[in-house]
C-alpha cells in the first residue's frame, strides 16, 4: 500500500472516530450556549446507544435506530431539564448523577441484547464521485451518519450566528435576567437547548452502537462523553472548532495506532492524556484575563436561573 | 447564601433519594435470595455448585465460555447437582460478599472465574474450610482452594498455522490489550505457528491498553488493515476486530468464542476454551470424596483448548495440516515452543531439541522472531 493510500485510510478512520464526538459536542455546545452545563453526556450517549441498537435489532432499520436513539437521548435530557430548570437542582451534581444513572440504566435495558449481531450500515457511494482517486474514498463514500454530522455542523453554525433564534439563545446564555426582562421565556428556551443536547448525544451513541461498531455492550462509549465535554471548552464554544477538535481528539488514537503498527515507539498512555491536556491549556489561555474568558464562555454557564428572584 | 443552602438541600435530596433507591433494591434482591435459599433448603442430597462471573454472560467471550461449560456439566450430572451463577460481579470487596453468600447458603463447590477473585476466594475459603473452591487463572492455593487455567497458547499456535497458510500479504495484525505474560505468550505462540508454515510472514501488534473498548479495538484493526495486514486477530474481549475485518473484506481469527456470526466471510477460525470436561471432573471428585487441591493447566489434550469451526474458505489441505498438528500437540510430540526458539534480536532462547519450561512460559516478557515492533515495558 502506498503512502498516499495509507494517509487516506488514516483520514477516513479519523472521520469515523471523530463523528460521535462531533454529534455529542455540538449538542452540548448548544446547551452550554444557553447557560446550562450538562455533565450527563456520557450517560445520555449510552442510553441513546442501547435504545438505538435495540431498535435496529428489532426492526433492522438504521433510520428507526437513529430516531429511537435521538428520542432516548432527549428523554434523558428531559429528566435533567426537569431537575435543574424546573426544580432548580444544582447542574453539576445533577449532570454527574445523570451519567451514573445512564451507565446503569443502559446496562439494564441492554441485558438481552448484549452481543447480538447486527448487519452494518453500508456506506453511501455517490456514483461517479466515489471512484475518484483519493477524494473519492475520503469524501464521497462515507457512512451516511458522517454526512449527517457535517449537516449538523452547518445547521448549528447557521442557527447560532445567522438566525434570530440563535441570537436569543446566546442572549439567554449571556444574561438570562436581561432576556427575561425583554420578555423571552428563559426556562423554555433552556429546555429546548438541553433537549437538543440530549438528542445529539443520543445520536452520537447510536453512531457508535449501530454504525461504528455494530454491537451493544455495557459502557461501550468508554469515556467519549467526557471527551465531548472537554471538546466544547477546547473549542471555546465555537461549532467549527468543535469539528476540528473532534478530529484532533479522535485522530490522536488513530495516529498512535498507525505509529505502533509501523514500529514507532510512543507511550499510548501519554497520547490518551492529550485531549485533556489540550483542554486545560485552552482553559488556562482563555481564563488568563477577564476579557478573554468573557468573550468566550457563556456568562451564565452553570448558574441556576430563578425567574422569580428578579 | 440563600442560594447555596438551596443548592445543598437539593444535592442532599438527590443523594438521599439515590441511597433509598439502592437500599430498597438491595433489600428486594436479598429477600429474593432468601426465598431461593429457602427453596433450596428442601432436604435433597444434591451437590450445590456455585459460579461467580466477572461480566455479563452475553453471547461470546470469556464469561460466555464458562457459562456454556456450567450448562454442559449440569446436563451431564443431571439430578446429582444443582448450579447457580452470579454474573457481573466486580473484583474486590463485592466479590468477597458474593462468594461468602454462596458458601453460607450451602454451595459446596464454588468456581470463581476471574483473576481478581484470587484474594477474595482465599479469604472466604479460610472461613469455610468444608467448602471447596476453584479459582481460575490465579496462583494462590490452599487446602480447599485449587487453581485452574488453560494452555491457550496451544490454540494460538494452531490459529497461527491457519493464518500462515491463508495470508497473501504476509502481514498479520494482532490487536492486544495489555503487555502482560499471558498476552505476550499468545502473540509468540501465534507467531511460532505462523512461521512454522510460512517463514516470510510477520506479525504487527497494536496495544490498545484496554480489555474492552470496541471503538479502539476497531480503530486498531483498521490501522493494521491499512498497513497491509490481510488477517487480523486479537487478544481483547469484544468482537470489534472481526467486525472491522468483515467490513474491510479481509480475514479475522477470533478469541474466546466462535465469533463467526459477526463475520461470516471474515472469520477463519477462533481459539476457544471449553471448561466443561474440567467442571464435570471436579464435581465428580467432590461427589466421590476424592477432591484434592491442585494446580491444573490443561490444553488441547484434555479438550480445554479448542479450535472453532474452520471457514469454508480454508482449503482441505490446510484443515488436514491443522488437524495433524493438533493431534501431535495432544499426543505430546509437538510443543509450540519447541527449540530452536529465537527472540527478536536473534538470540536463541530455547536450543533445538528442547522445549520451553512452564515457568519460562508463565513469565514470558519478550517477543519471538517474526513479531515486529518493540514490546512496551
Amino acid at each position: 500500500m502506498t503512502g498516499l493510500e495509507t494517509t487516506v485510510a488514516i483520514l477516513v478512520s479519523i472521520l469515523g472516530a471523530g463523528t460521535p464526538l462531533v454529534f455529542a459536542a455540538l449538542g452540548e455546545l448548544i446547551a452550554e450556549r444557553s447557560g446550562v452545563l450538562n455533565l450527563g453526556v456520557e450517560g445520555m450517549m449510552l442510553v441513546g446507544a442501547v435504545c438505538g441498537f435495540i431498535a435496529a435489532a428489532e426492526t433492522g432499520s438504521p433510520v428507526a435506530a437513529v430516531i429511537v436513539g435521538v428520542l432516548a437521548g432527549a428523554g434523558m435530557a428531559l429528566i435533567f431539564g426537569v431537575l435543574t430548570l424546573t426544580l432548580m437542582a444544582n447542574q453539576v451534581a445533577t449532570g454527574l448523577a445523570l451519567t451514573i444513572f445512564g451507565i446503569g440504566v443502559s446496562a439494564y435495558i441492554g441485558i438481552d441484547y448484549t452481543s447480538v449481531a447486527l448487519p452494518s450500515i453500508s456506506p453511501v457511494h455517490i456514483p461517479g464521485l466515489s471512484d475518484l482517486p483519493l477524494i473519492g474514498p475520503l469524501l464521497f463514500s462515507l457512512d451516511p451518519l458522517i454526512y449527517l454530522s457535517f449537516a449538523a455542523l452547518a445547521g448549528v453554525s447557521w442557527f447560532l450566528y445567522r438566525s434570530r433564534a440563535g441570537l436569543v439563545l446566546r442572549g439567554v446564555g449571556e444574561s438570562p435576567e436581561s432576556a427575561h426582562a425583554i420578555g423571552y421565556p428563559v426556562i423554555r428556551i433552556r429546555y429546548a437547548a438541553v433537549l437538543f443536547g440530549g438528542a445529539m448525544a443520543g445520536l452520537g451513541g447510536v453512531y457508535l452502537s449501530v454504525a461504528y461498531t455494530p454491537m451493544w455492550v455495557e459502557g461501550m462509549t468508554a469515556g467519549r462523553g467526557w471527551i465531548a465535554l472537554a471538546l466544547v471548552v477546547f473549542a471555546t464554544w465555537r461549532p467549527a472548532r468543535v469539528l476540528i477538535g473532534a478530529y484532533l481528539f479522535g485522530g490522536v488514537t488513530i495516529v498512535q495506532f498507525h505509529l505502533q503498527g509501523a514500529g514507532v515507539e510512543v507511550a499510548p498512555q501519554l497520547l490518551s492524556m492529550l485531549p485533556y491536556l489540550a483542554t486545560i491549556a485552552v482553559l488556562v489561555v482563555i481564563s488568563r484575563d477577564i476579557n478573554t474568558i468573557r468573550l468566550n464562555s457563556p456568562a451564565s454557564l452553570g448558574k441556576t436561573y430563578h425567574p422569580d428572584a428578579h | 447564601m440563600k442560594l447555596n443552602v438551596k443548592a445543598l438541600l437539593t444535592i442532599a435530596v438527590v443523594v438521599i433519594v439515590a441511597l433509598v433507591g439502592v437500599i430498597v433494591y438491595q433489600q428486594l434482591q436479598l429477600s429474593e435470595a432468601q426465598k431461593q435459599i429457602a427453596k433450596l433448603e428442601a432436604p435433597v442430597a444434591k451437590l450445590r455448585v456455585g459460579f461467580v462471573y466477572v461480566s455479563p454472560i452475553g453471547d461470546a467471550g470469556w464469561t460466555y465460555q464458562h457459562d456454556r461449560a456450567r450448562k454442559v456439566m449440569e446436563k451431564a450430572l443431571g439430578a446429582r447437582v444443582e448450579t447457580k451463577y452470579v454474573e457481573n460481579v466486580p473484583e474486590g470487596a463485592e466479590a468477597t460478599r458474593v462468594i461468602r453468600e454462596l458458601a453460607a447458603s450451602g454451595y459446596k463447590l464454588i468456581f470463581t472465574t476471574s483473576f481478581g477473585y484470587m484474594n477474595p476466594t482465599i479469604k472466604v475459603a479460610k472461613q469455610f474450610p468444608d467448602t471447596f473452591f476453584e479459582h481460575n487463572s490465579g496462583y494462590k492455593r490452599a487446602k480447599n482452594v485449587s487453581t485452574y487455567l488453560a494452555r491457550f497458547y496451544e490454540g494460538r499456535y494452531l490459529t497461527g498455522i491457519v493464518a500462515g497458510k491463508m495470508t497473501k500479504s504476509n502481514v498479520i495484525g494482532y490487536v492486544a490489550a495489555f503487555p502482560i505474560p499471558e498476552v505476550v505468550r499468545g502473540i509468540n505462540a501465534f507467531t511460532m505457528g505462523l512461521r512454522s508454515v510460512n517463514p516470510a510472514a510477520e506479525v504487527k501488534v497494536i496495544w490498545v491498553n484496554s480489555w474492552f473498548d470496541p471503538g479502539r479495538e476497531r480503530e486498531a484493526a483498521d490501522a493494521l488493515i491499512a498497513q497491509g495486514a490481510d488477517i487480523v486477530t486479537h487478544h481483547t474481549d469484544s468482537t470489534a476486530t472481526t467486525l472491522a475485518a468483515e467490513e474491510a473484506g479481509v480475514f479475522s481469527i477470533g478469541y474466546h468464542s466462535d465469533m463467526s456470526k459477526y463475520g461470516a466471510n471474515a472469520h477463519l477460525t477462533a481459539s476457544t476454551h471449553d471448561w466443561s470436561a474440567y467442571y464435570i471432573k471436579r464435581v465428580n471428585d467432590v461427589l466421590d470424596g476424592a477432591w484434592k487441591s491442585e494446580d491444573v493447566w490443561w490444553g488441547i489434550k484434555d479438550g480445554m483448548v479448542k479450535l472453532a469451526r474452520l471457514n469454508p474458505a480454508v482449503p482441505k489441505a490446510v484443515a488436514d495440516l491443522v488437524a495433524e498438528r493438533k493431534q501431535a500437540i495432544a499426543a505430546g510430540t509437538l510443543h509450540p515452543f519447541a527449540g530452536p526458539v529465537r527472540s527478536q534480536d536473534g538470540e536463541v532462547r530455547v536450543p533445538a531439541g528442547q522445549t520451553m519450561a512452564d515457568e519460562e512460559l508463565l513469565r514470558m516478557d519478550w517477543y519471538v522472531e517474526g513479531v515486529l515492533g518493540k514490546l512496551p515495558k
